[in-house]
């Protein structure tokens, strides 16, 4: 007992300290700023654009379309949060181990009484606190800001539906925080960890869909002859390549949860489609179709912080 | 010291690296309250050890017992009473000495009430109570490494391992480096460890050294023990300097009887003889008009000790 409440304690000195860290960081402003100004924006310019809808189309879940529509030039809230949600998590993590032992302080913490994995779990608590205040704060006070602009006050689904949205958010940016943390482990140089991490989130948010692509029409060949069938299989393989993606993940989960309208992810056929009443999916039903999704971010979340925890604890103390 | 206890002990530790044998067979044992010196060339395995005592390294083989603590088994337990002092030691740049040395204390559970007393006098005790307050980034060299020494005794550890503590440092700082870590012994009765391979600085403060060569330790005691292990071997070796520097000078050195060798390089000659001629020398100089302008018996000092060592075992 006396052993447990001493780790204890030792790790939520640590996630303070590191904490604290994270918000006296210039690197965290320049990344909030670059969040919250893209993100009121494309809140600003939505909200303009929703007024003009909700006297066309009725006002039925108008308060989501303030993340999800694309008011004129600007990309929508939640594909700015894609595109730069895994900046965010990379941006917390990249030099988290390599950083201390560049320092020379990693020997140090260790040679303190604490557990060699209190180094590693409160460095991933603090990020992941980081980015759950950042989110949830942001998510919250441009909720609100829509209010404003708006004047439509949100259901208690559509408030429901925004928090599950948040959740999302942070659960993607925790794996781009595990991905970070773990090339931090692997990579001596805190420039070759962040440069690891910047090339495969651009793999995973641009590239993959090329390759994809590529890959799907060379084993399925779609010819101008090709059948139903041909088609389907290319299709298929296309969008399982894609989904190894988490930002394919994410933006599917997104667009279904901020939705009701979205009944199906895969691809349908007109038969299947036959007879159905257009309409929209209870909240429950939503977050059935993206379950595998968000499974699937913590499981690659956890994958990646076992991997480097393991690697850790194995890994020579001295340079 | 004879009685006292044993806090560190190693059975036949052993680290190897593939095919690269860091440490080998190592069997090493420090008494409380003693400041031993871990001697070795670069690459001897000084390091390694050090980081196997405080349970940060697995050893491949053997077992570490600090204070009847298996550092590897219970490395918490060891680090609790041990500090840790590495070579090249880094703080946290943009926090103040005060609060890296917080962040240290809270590490170790320590109240932040009692904490704030403990920088307040351990900041005075290795001068740097002007600057606690700025910025570790603005610290010179020698201010990092006696904030090291602060942080290393703010846990009031029983034993004080330290790394190259004085590498880096100018000559001026490290003599108040020296009289600070012969202090940690004999005021605080606190163990000290400390790996170097510069000699005559362990010569000024240790009670026992241990000269490590390639993951071995081949020879441990007091300075003046290995001393006379050495000259046992290899006879004595005298410096000699006479006015006039004449022929003659060099034939009545060579006569002298017991010289087993003679050289001589730019008015310096050096004897040696298995046993202690001085006095004969200095009779047959005399009675032959000669003034003896230097003499000294060469060894009793580390360099020699270190040099003759490394000999035997064909490193230098």
């Amino acid at each position: 007992m006396d052993k447990f409440m001493n780790k204890d304690a030792g790790l939520y000195v640590l996630f303070r300290k590191e904490l604290a860290d994270h918000f006296r960081s210039k690197r965290f402003t320049i990344v909030l700023m670059l969040i919250a100004v893209t993100c009121l924006a494309s809140i600003y310019s939505a909200g303009m654009g929703i007024r003009e809808a909700v006297s066309k189309e009725g006002n039925e879940f108008v308060f989501l379309k303030l993340f999800t529509s694309s008011g004129g030039s600007l990309p929508s809230f939640a594909a700015f949060i894609s595109f730069l949600g895994p900046l965010v998590g990379l941006a917390l993590g990249f030099d988290s181990i390599n950083g201390e032992r560049n320092r020379g302080t990693l020997s140090r913490l260790l040679s303190q009484p604490i557990h060699r994995d209190t180094v590693i779990n409160g460095k991933f608590l603090a990020g992941l606190a980081v980015l759950s205040i950042m989110i949830i704060t942001l998510g919250l006070s441009i909720g609100g800001f829509g209010i404003i602009l708006t004047g439509i006050p949100p259901t208690l689904e559509e408030l429901g539906r925004m928090l599950i949205f948040i959740f999302i958010t942070i659960v993607y940016m925790a794996l781009w925080l595990a991905v970070s943390q773990l090339f931090s482990l692997l990579f001596k140089q805190t420039a070759t960890s962040a440069l690891a991490g910047i090339a495969i989130w651009l793999f995973f948010v641009v590239f993959i869909n090329l390759f994809a692509g590529l890959i799907a029409d060379g084993i399925f060949p779609v010819t101008d002859q090709a059948g139903a069938v041909e088609i389907l299989r290319n299709q298929r393989l296309r969008q399982g390549i894609n989904r190894l993606s988490p930002t394919l993940l994410y933006d599917e989960a997104v667009v279904t949860i901020l939705n009701p309208g979205v009944r199906t992810l895969g691809l349908v056929l007109l038969d299947q489609i036959e007879g159905a009443i257009p309409g929209v999916l209870p909240l429950g039903q939503s977050i059935l179709l993206i379950w595998p999704h968000i499974v699937g971010m913590i499981a690659a979340t956890a994958l990646c912080f076992a991997i480097g925890y393991v690697y850790f604890m194995k890994q020579e103390v001295r340079a | 010291m004879e009685g006292k206890k044993k806090i560190i002990r190693t059975e036949n530790l052993s680290k190897r690296y593939g095919n690269h044998t860091a440490v080998d067979g190592l069997n090493l044992e420090i008494t409380e309250g003693e400041v031993y010196g871990l001697l070795g060339p670069n690459g001897a395995g000084k390091t390694t050890t050090i980081l196997m005592l405080l349970g940060l390294t697995e050893p491949t083989d053997g077992t570490v017992w600090v204070n009847d603590f298996n550092s590897t088994r219970d490395p918490i337990a060891v680090k609790r009473i041990v500090s840790y002092l590495p070579d090249n030691v880094g703080f946290y740049e943009d926090m103040t000495g005060r609060e890296n040395l917080m962040y240290t204390a809270r590490l170790n559970s320590i109240e932040d009430a009692e904490a704030d007393k403990k920088i307040k006098s351990l900041a005075v005790r290795v001068g740097l109570a002007e600057y606690i307050d700025n910025k570790v980034a603005t610290y010179s060299k020698g201010m990092r490494q006696r904030l090291g020494i602060a942080d290393v005794l703010i846990k009031d550890p029983r034993i004080v391992i330290m790394d190259e503590p004085t590498f880096g440092i100018d000559p001026k700082g490290i003599g108040e480096l020296l009289e600070l870590i012969r202090e940690l012994s004999e005021k605080d009765g606190r163990t000290v460890l400390v790996s170097s391979h510069h000699l005559h600085q362990m010569e000024k403060i240790c009670d026992r050294v241990g000269i490590f060569v390639n993951g071995k330790l081949i020879a441990s005691g007091p300075i003046d023990t290995l001393w006379k292990q050495v000259s046992h071997e290899q006879g004595h070796i005298v410096e000699l300097r006479a006015e006039p520097d004449t022929r003659e000078l060099g034939e009545l050195i060579r006569n002298t009887g017991e010289a087993e060798e003679v050289l001589y390089d730019r008015g310096m000659y050096t004897v040696i003889s298995k046993t202690d001629i001085r006095q004969k020398l200095v009779r047959s100089l005399s009675d032959n008009g000669f003034s003896l302008m230097h003499l000294r018996i060469r060894g009793g000092d580390l360099d020699d000790i270190y040099r003759r060592y490394f000999a035997r075992e064909g490193v230098v």
